[in-house]
């Protein structure tokens, strides 16, 4: 291998690492602050990549239904909630967050024409219609069970995973999907040919990094997560409502999933079921931080990306084994390390 | 005293099990605006789960609560918290990661949600009430000692300007001067005009701050009366007063006899 070829690999390593990052970060808020180990997270970005790419060629796409679907779940059991408690005053949001808004997004998808609107307002309607599903499977599929120990919850999330992939494959298909470039521009840094792409991907990766991380240690309801991540009694004796921390930290994961999948789409041909590898790569980087510590999640998923690209190029074969292994020495490493904490709930 | 009007909260037999297990037992009492009450008894007499079933972290079997002169038929901690109610739980439930104004701010969550963007100057409040509290305000709170830590939750709990103050034995595991403080600063909050219903296992610095006193024994109220005269009842004096009420117990029960 020349020096050419090992920047070429560590500028793949970075892009995907970037993306592993993200996601990694996401589950490490979601473990933190509901303990749900967030499985589906990676359906979040195929479906944020494939309903770009269905809008962009003039497609329905099938998210659209999941929204209506899903609000229409949501609003049942609320709506059943409210009559058995006797309290109206919450009628007009349930009715206005899971049906009202699912409409608008209906309405938009077929009167605006998407495929020929430009990029940025195709890239937000696929938000619009996708990062909702966030907090509604937190309604449908978790809170229920917000007492539950986190074995339950997993097997849970393992469930919606599989329900979601299921419905992956029939709303897009088997064949994959890619969507056109941000921009063909490209950079030349002495002999290496930067892609644009990548700059795309890194550049965004780092500014969502920056403003999530100015959300939790500025802003009053980032302070909220992170305090029902430290202390969830002593969150909700201020009054902050586990489902309320629990659908925030949802709809952060379903928006940094879709946010993902829409940077990489691009990059790799996207397929109903692609998400769960990418999402549990950014898992391999959340374990090497414990699921509590960011910043070492960071970095153990841009060292998962490097891992990758550098396997494939020398065992490709071997790619997926050799990053997910990576996962033994950590444990090992972990276990010895740090003593087992009694759970507290 | 500051008793007219409706009083602050009204709990009339109210039951609480765990599983099969009765831990309250139609326990009634009540705290008039602005009053100092305390509830004393032994370690697992049933204090913490009268306070906790009053917040809405447990759940009652049986019983009304009324806060404000209203009915509350479901409890959530949430409605409570919005209320006006704050409760200071035992284990203190600090965000030990954060810095000390972190947890003070958060202390205004549910105000500033509903609207009341005044935290900055409660905080100053809180820290004229706790000056120590002012100088760490910037260190993190897992990182305070223990009279610091409960002079947190208690500001913390201050921070959403609260009608009622619920205290579980603020004066667990701290050193006799800091219990002081802490009951010194409880007495001080009587001019801020919140009501205050105090559980204690240390019965004697209780009755000396309280209005009011309950003596809750096996889930149940077993006494009650002005704190004064609980002070001075010879069964509260021998169970709860310890050995220096020994001796006082023992001459005040011999002056009836003599006389």
């Amino acid at each position: 291998m020349d020096l050419q070829i090992a920047l070429l690999l560590a500028q793949d390593g970075i892009t995907n690492g970037a993306i592993y990052a993200l996601l990694a970060l996401a589950l490490v808020l979601v473990f933190a602050v509901t303990r749900v180990i967030f499985i589906p997270q990676g359906e979040f970005v195929a479906f944020g990549a494939l309903t770009l790419a269905s809008l962009q060629v003039g497609k329905t796409p099938g998210t659209l239904w999941l929204l209506l679907g899903a609000g229409a779940a949501v609003a049942l059991v609320d709506l059943l909630l409210v009559v058995k408690r006797g309290s109206y005053r919450s009628i007009p949001r349930i009715i206005g967050w899971n049906l009202v808004y699912p409409a608008l997004a209906a309405a938009a998808v077929y009167l605006l024409k998407p495929a020929e609107m430009a990029m940025p307002l195709q890239i937000i309607l696929t938000l619009a219609l996708v990062v909702p599903l966030g907090p509604m499977v937190y309604r449908l599929a978790f809170q229920p069970l917000a007492e539950a120990p986190v074995l339950v919850l997993l097997i849970v999330s393992v469930a919606v995973h599989l329900a979601l992939v299921g419905l992956g494959l029939l709303f897009f298909g088997a064949e994959g999907s890619r969507t056109p470039a941000f921009s063909e521009a490209s950079l030349r840094l002495g002999d290496i040919a930067i892609n644009g792409q990548t700059l795309w991907v890194v550049g965004a990766s780092i500014a969502l990094i920056v403003v999530l991380y100015v959300f939790f240690e500025r802003s009053f309801y980032g302070k909220a997560l992170r305090a029902t991540a430290m202390n969830r009694t002593g969150a909700r004796l201020m009054g902050i409502s586990t489902v309320m921390a629990g659908k925030l930290s949802f709809l952060l994961a379903a928006l940094i999933g879709v946010l993902s999948g829409i940077l990489i789409a691009p990059i790799t041909t996207i397929y109903y079921d692609t998400g769960f590898l990418v999402g549990l790569k950014g898992f391999v980087g959340a374990i090497v931080g414990g699921l509590a510590s960011y910043p070492v999640a960071a970095a153990g998923a841009v060292l998962v990306g490097l891992l990758e690209s550098y396997s494939s190029f020398w065992a490709s074969a071997f790619k997926e084994v050799i990053v997910f292994t990576l996962i033994i020495p950590v444990l090992v490493w972990r276990s010895l390390t740090t003593h087992h904490v009694e759970e507290d709930e | 005293m500051d008793n007219e009007g409706k009083p602050i909260l009204e709990v009339s037999s109210l039951c609480v099990s765990y599983g099969k297990v009765e831990a309250l037992h139609q326990a009634s009492l009540t705290v008039g605006a602005g009053q100092i009450v305390t509830v004393i008894g032994p370690n697992g007499a049933g204090k913490t789960t009268l306070l906790n079933a009053i917040m809405g972290l447990l759940p009652k079997t049986r019983g009304d609560i009324r806060f404000l002169g209203e009915p509350q038929p479901e409890i959530e901690v949430e409605r409570m918290v919005a209320g006006g109610m704050s409760l200071v739980p035992e284990s203190r439930a600090l965000f030990g990661g954060m810095s000390v104004a972190d947890n003070l701010q958060l202390g205004a969550f549910m105000r500033h949600r509903r609207g009341h963007r005044d935290h900055p100057e409660t905080m100053e409040q809180v820290f004229n009430i706790f000056p120590r509290l002012r100088e760490r305000r910037e260190q993190e709170a897992g990182t305070l000692s223990g009279g610091e830590r409960q002079m947190l939750a208690v500001g913390r709990a201050l921070m959403a300007k609260p009608r009622l103050l619920l205290l579980d034995e603020p004066s667990l595991g701290l050193a006799p001067l800091i219990v002081k403080e802490i009951f010194r600063v409880i007495a001080d909050l009587r001019q801020t005009g919140v009501a205050i219903l105090l559980v204690e296992q240390n019965a004697r610095a209780a009755l000396q701050v309280a209005d009011y006193g309950y003596v809750l024994e096996l889930g149940e109220i077993a006494l009650e009366g002005a704190a004064p005269e609980l002070a001075d009842d010879p069964k509260v004096i021998e169970s709860y007063l310890g050995l220096g009420g020994a001796a006082q117990a023992a001459s005040s029960r011999s002056k009836p006899a003599a006389s």
